[in-house]
Parts: C-alpha cells; structure tokens; sequence
C-alpha cells in the first residue's frame, strides 16, 4: 500500500474522517464494557448523564476541564512548531508550587495585585521548566522528548522535598501538603457555593489571547514556518531556535496557568496529588483540536465530560472509571489516523 | 562515613542487586535499540512495559506457569508494536504523538483489565516468581560466579538477547536489512526488500522484548503487579539507547552502569542516614540519564532514517 496526497478535501471531508474517530473510540469502548459485564447503551447513557446531565454535573465537567484547556494550549503551542513538550505536568506543578510561594502570606497585598503577581511569577516558574530542555535542544541536539519527560519525574520528586520541607504545613497532621493560600490569592468562584472558578474564566481568555498569537503574530507565524519545515524556515532567514526558545517560554508559561488555577481556584492548597496526568491528558486535548488554541475550549470540555461523566458513571453500574482513560487514548490515535485520511488517499498494490 | 560509601561497592550483595535491576532495563533498551535501529522511534515503551508486567503476572496468576507468563507477556507486547508498527509505518503518522498514544493506551487498558479482572480485591495477589538459579560449575567462581551466575532465569536470558541481538545485527542478512532500513531505506528496497515489512516486523520483535522486560519486574523483582511500577524505567531505556550509541554492547554496559548506580543510591540513602531528603536519591537516576543524554548528543550519531515515513517509490 502507499500514500497518495489528496486534492484539497471539502469541507465535508473534513468533519467526516474525526467523526468517524469519535465513533471508533465508542465503538471500542462499548466492547470494553461488555467485557466487564455491562450493558453498554446504558453506560454511555450514564456516562453523558454524569457528564451534562444537570447543573451539577455540568459545572463539575467545566471545573475538570480548566486545568486540561492550559495544558491543551501549552501543548497545542508547542506542537505547532514541532517541539515536543511533553513535560507540562511538571510545569503544572512548577506553576503550583509558584502559587503556594507566593500567595501564602509572603506578599500582603490586596487581590487586584496578588493574583496578577502570582500568575506572572508561575508563568515564569514553567517557563524557566521548559527553557532547559529546549536550550539542550537548540545548543546540543539533545532529543527534548526524553528530557521533559524525565525532568517530570525529577520535578514530582522535588515537589514531594518540598511539601516534606519548606512548604510543609506545620497544621497537617504530618500529610505532605502545604499551607492554604490567603484569601486575597483565591480565585473567586463564578456562582456562590459552586466550585468552578474564574480560573475558568482565564482559561478562555488565555485562548483567544493564545489563537491571536498563533494566528495574527509574527511570532505566531514563525513559530508555524519551524514546525511546518525547519530547513525552509531558516533559508527563509527566520532565527528557528530563538523561535523555539520563544515557543518553550510561552508553552511552559501555559502549563504553568493549569498549577495556579488548580491551586489558587480549586483546591487553595498544594498536595502530590492535585494533577491526575492534566499535562498528558492535554496532548490528547491538543490533538483533537488539530492544534487549533479555540478548539482546544471544545476538546477540553469534551475530554473532561467523559472524565467526569466516567466517574459518576463507574459509582453506578461498577465499569471501571479507567474506562475513560482508555477512550481518551483511543480518541487521540484514531484522530491522527484521521487526519492522516483527510489528507491522503491509500492505494492498495 | 566516606569510607562506609566506598565499602557498598566491594560487597557482592550490592552487584548482585545492580545485576538484577539492570535486567528488565536490557531487555526494554534491546526493545528499543531494534525499534531504533530500523527507524522507529517506539515511546510506547512506557506502556508496552506496563503491559508486559501486568499479563506475564496475571498469567501465572490464572494458572499459567512462568515461562508461559513470559510468552504471553511479549506476545501482548508484540501487538502493541503491531498497531505501533502499523500506524507509524504504513501510515506514516508523527512517531511521537502515536508513541505518547500508545502509552496512554497500553496503561490505561492494563489498569482496565486489572480492576475488572480483580475487582474483589484490595491488595494486589501474589505469585510464585522465578527462583534463583545457580549455574553449575560457574556459579563456584568467587565473586563473579555469585554477582552474576545466581540470578534468575530471566537475568540470563537478558543476557543472552544482547548477544542474539548483536548477532542478527551484525552478522546476519536480516540485520543488516534492519540497520540499512533505518539507515537508507531506498537501497533495502532495492535490494527488492520491503521496507515496510522489516521496519513492523522490528517494532513488533522491539515491543515484545519491551513487555518482557516489563514482566520482569512482577515475575522476578518481585511477585505482584503495582500501578505505576515502571514508573519511568521506559523513559530511561530511551535515553540508554542513545548513551549507548544505538550499539547492543555500549547499550548494556549503559544499563549495567545505570544500575549500578541506582543500587549505590539506595545503598547510600541508608548509609547517610537521613541528613540528605530521601527525594534527592531518587531524582539521580533520572538526572542522570538527562546527563547522559548531553554527554554523548555531540557525537551521537542517530540512524539516519531514524523518524523519516519512507514511501514506496520515493526518492
């Protein structure tokens, strides 16, 4: 068989190949609930009910989704120009460990400048995170797959020294988890007495402000010239590694937003256990949303709803809630498969 | 206290352990040097892993004996390098994403199949694992007959893939269509020898040494499966292949190396006796494998096909 490129495909085209993926991940889902004895209609219908299936629910799955629309933009950035961060869990953390530095008492100032403070200070934490390996990348050709992906083992590590050590709270009984943050340091909730917070409203914000980058910037434009042809972009005279060190700086800053919204709007302290993989999930975020900083909103949303709607769905009818884990990583290889089909034509001889 | 660091290194049970968790690190670096070598970059070795020690436990767990556990094991590993193969070859799509993909798959459908499978209970069963086996004659040998001639059954055959895969390699018509795939695929082509079939046939034999290694974590190491128990041993194999420039030999003496060090540090964690945070020991693994990376990217010479789709009939 070979790979033959395809005219320019209609619009039709377009959307058909991805729905076709989603079908595929329900599809093989539904199998894997069988196996586990369960009547897959009905799993699914508890599932989207968990997931959207009343205000609770729904303001949970937004809550879920803020941390993965960072993360989605980090990575969403990063891919576009080809490097591969796969690190921002750990700028996740650096980000958080930021928020807990700063906002505990450290800075008495009211909201209006704490909250500014520590979302530049995070940013800069992640930011510093990814730096390294891409300027092992750019200076010494060392593969950044490897590095990031072992510098979040590191920085998990250092985190729990941390939590063990200087930010340990000296109220917690003895769990590695630090203080509380003030109340100046919250991110206020959107509804009273919900738990989604304007960390959401941040995130929006954050990819518009990512899309407007990406696709109104030089910076934006360069950074689609390295990832598109590194070769073609640096005859064309643009400076392909400082674009890449501009890329890592912004990506790890993105990375960095999901610790202080997580710390500062959901949970107001820091433990080992606030991200249950946010910065993996994200690729698969990113990836759904063929990089696209505004699909990166959708694809969140949806990648949370079955996340949440997995969970509540798992307390009743006992499918295992790692169900969505692996609907998740079905989505993303059977997306990239589609995205290959859309714009290539298999010739079988 | 100095003198006490020094001292770990002269007893036999500090060698004796390093041998023992250099192993599942040889069997997944060979994985990944095979998968490497004729082109492919495998990241779902993670996963793969995680599959490998899940199966080969569960196996022996529902009744299998060991050795059955362990075909079971790679041949699991074996179809995750099929769709691997399959996707990255064929296909063509980004080696990276798919990879990440794979992992994300593998280790989530193990953690699937382990709740459903053992949904009753709370901690994990126990199984009999491989015993000790001391090699006639040469486990005599002072020093070097206990260090490395009373280990497992699987540390041997650890051993024995790196000479079997040095071998094929280097000396045989397979091997050397497996490194010119990687190399310069159009000459494999011309030689009328797909290159497609070579490079999924390597990824699949890669992926199944990969799951082995895996297994012997649950079957060896120890005798039960753990969530996140490879904990980022996938990860350090890539950056072994690549301290040991994509050569069996350099590639083992790496692991051995690696884990020499990683039974120093826990050694060494007892010896200082808490002054210094438990968590600095465990990070040095990984910061190393980082600085091995830079030490040899200068004058790493990565298979030149090394992450290039190639198509029929291109030039």
């Amino acid at each position: 068989m070979r790979l033959e490129p395809k005219p320019a495909p209609s619009m039709a085209v377009t959307l058909l190949y991805p729905a076709m993926a989603i079908l595929a991940t329900f599809v093989i889902a539904a199998i894997l609930v069988m196996i586990a004895g369960a009547a897959p209609l009905q799993v699914f219908g508890l599932v989207i009910k968990g997931a959207v299936g009343s205000q609770f629910a729904l303001v949970e799955t937004l809550t879920r989704a803020t941390p993965l629309i960072f993360t989605g933009l980090a990575i969403a950035v990063a891919f576009r120009a080809k490097l591969w961060n796969i690190g921002a869990e750990a700028q996740l953390y650096a980000g958080a460990v930021m928020t807990i530095i700063l906002g505990t008492g450290a800075i008495a100032a009211p909201a209006g400048i704490l909250i500014p403070i520590i979302i530049v200070g995070a940013m800069t934490a992640g930011a510093l995170l990814l730096l390294g390996p891409a300027i092992l990348k750019t200076r010494f050709g060392v593969d950044e797959v490897v590095t990031t992906l072992l510098l979040n083992f590191i920085f998990l590590l250092f985190v729990s020294l941390l939590l063990e050590g200087p930010l340990k709270d000296p109220m917690g009984l003895g769990w590695p988890q630090s203080e509380r943050v003030v109340a100046e340091a919250r991110l206020p909730r959107i509804i009273q007495g919900k738990r989604l917070h304007y960390g959401f409203i941040l995130a929006i914000f954050s990819a518009i402000a990512v899309w407007l980058i990406m696709a109104k910037s030089v910076l934006g434009y360069e950074m689609r010239a390295v990832g598109h042809n590194p070769e073609a972009a640096r005859f064309a005279g643009i400076p392909v590694n400082r674009v890449l060190v501009k890329t890592a700086l912004l990506s790890g800053g993105l990375a960095a937003l999901a610790g202080v919204s997580e710390v500062a709007g959901l949970k107001g302290n820091l433990t080992l256990d606030i991200s249950p993989g946010y910065g993996y999930t994200g690729i698969v975020v990113a990836m759904l949303a063929l990089l696209n900083p505004l699909g990166v909103v959708i694809s969140a949303i949806f990648v949370a709803g079955i996340f949440v709607g997995a969970d509540a769905m798992s307390r009743s009818a006992g499918v295992p809630s790692y169900i969505s884990d692996v609907m998740v990583a079905t989505a993303l290889l059977s997306m990239v498969t589609a995205i290959m089909l859309t714009r290539f034509r298999i010739r079988w001889r | 206290m100095l003198l006490d660091a020094f001292d770990i290194l002269l007893t036999t049970g500090f060698w004796v352990a390093a041998i023992r968790i250099a192993s599942p690190l040889i069997f997944a670096t060979m994985g990944e040097l095979i998968c490497e070598r004729a082109g492919v970059l495998n990241l779902g070795i993670e996963g793969i892993m995680t599959v490998g020690a899940f199966t080969g436990w569960f196996t022996v767990y529902a009744g299998g004996d060991l050795w059955t556990g362990v075909m079971v094991a790679a041949l699991c590993g074996a179809m995750f390098g099929l769709l691997h193969g399959f996707l990255t070859v064929p296909l063509g799509l980004s080696q990276h994403v798919t990879g990440i993909g794979i992992t994300l798959l593998a280790t989530s459908l193990t953690y699937f199949t382990y709740r459903v499978a053992l949904s009753e209970s709370t901690s994990p069963p126990k199984i009999e694992p491989f015993q000790p086996y001391p090699v006639p004659g040469l486990s005599e040998i002072p020093f070097l007959g206990e260090t490395l001639f009373m280990q497992t059954p699987l540390t041997y055959l650890a051993f024995i893939t790196v000479g079997l895969v040095a071998w094929v390699l280097y000396r045989t018509p397979l091997g050397l269509a497996v490194r010119a795939a990687g190399e310069n695929p159009v000459a494999v082509e011309a030689q009328g020898i797909s290159v497609t079939a070579i490079r999924v046939g390597a990824v699949m034999v890669g992926s199944a040494l990969m799951a082995i290694g895996g297994a012997f974590l649950t079957m060896s190491a120890f005798n039960s499966f753990f969530f996140e128990m490879i904990n980022g041993r996938g990860w350090i194999c890539i950056a072994l292949v690549v301290f040991g420039s994509w050569r069996p030999g350099k590639a083992l003496l790496g692991a051995i190396l690696f884990a020499a060090f990683d039974a120093y540090q826990v050694r060494l964690q007892q010896v200082t006796g808490g002054v210094i945070p438990y968590q600095i020991f465990l990070m040095l693994p990984y910061i190393l494998s980082i600085v091995a990376l830079i030490v040899v990217a200068r004058r790493a010479s990565y298979p030149k096909a090394l992450m290039v789709p190639y198509q029929k009939g291109e030039r």
